[in-house]
């Protein structure tokens, strides 16, 4: 099975709550986790809206589904590229999304941070370097 | 009489925000809602369009601004964080509403 192994990358270009691009992508990684690919997400443009820090649906009655992210490292979903222009687009910096981390068991379990922030360039890069990408 | 404008579209994705503004007029007033509630966020790429704006009143609506992480300090001085009963008496109080979806 190992040389099956395929590396899918997921662009996340969507904010959330407004349509259901995130919560879809979501649903799509979580299953593709189960298939031991190589797996990535990237945020982009208003995707980076999808994992800022502190929301909370209660008033607009719809779920908050943010708090998931933050189980990706356990389904071995580590590589979390964040692009770092389209976070100064938008007023954000790095301290403004949620802290995701993963335990690494190579390494006696050690927590390590999911979220890379790349530039435009870098992200580029990435997308040369995947097998297949799915776009949200 | 003045209009009410509503935004729901980002301002990132869509010309929504931008086209309303090109269209509203002084007196007018416009709220944000859903993912058009960006546009009252402070320092982003767009935020000099809402400054730029005169004479028109902003509104953006708290709970759509809470479920996305935004407190209410991120949002442009002179912005009017307004609840779901306030929107309601806004479309009741203009003359009618104008909705950039």
């Amino acid at each position: 099975m190992s040389e099956a192994i395929k590396k899918f990358l997921y662009l996340n270009r969507r904010a959330p709550y407004g349509t259901i691009y995130a919560w879809e992508s979501l649903e799509v990684v979580l299953i593709g986790a189960a298939f031991d690919q190589d797996v990535s997400l990237a945020f982009l443009d208003d995707g980076v809206y999808q994992i800022v820090k502190g929301q909370d649906t209660a008033a607009i009655e719809m779920k908050n589904f943010s708090p998931t992210y933050a189980a990706l490292g356990d389904y071995d979903v580590t590589k979390l590229y964040v692009e770092k222009e389209s976070l100064e687009e938008r007023g954000l910096t790095i301290d403004d999304l949620m802290d995701l981390k993963w335990e690494d068991e190579d390494e006696d379990w050690a927590e390590k941070d999911s979220i890379k922030v790349v530039s435009r360039f870098e992200l580029a890069r990435i997308m040369e370097g995947q097998d297949v990408v799915f776009s949200f | 009489m003045s209009e009410l404008h509503t935004v729901n579209k980002s301002p990132f994705e869509k010309s929504s925000f931008a086209s309303c503004l090109e269209h509203v007029l002084e007196g007018s007033a416009v709220l944000l809602y859903e993912d058009g509630i960006y546009a009252a966020t402070k320092g982003t790429a767009v935020e000099g369009k809402l400054k730029s704006a005169q004479g028109v009143k902003f509104y953006v609506l708290g709970p759509d601004l809470k479920a996305r992480g935004l407190g209410e300090d991120r949002v442009i001085d002179g912005v009017e964080i307004v609840d779901y009963e306030a929107f309601v008496d806004l479309a009741a109080e203009h003359s009618k509403v104008v909705a950039w979806v």
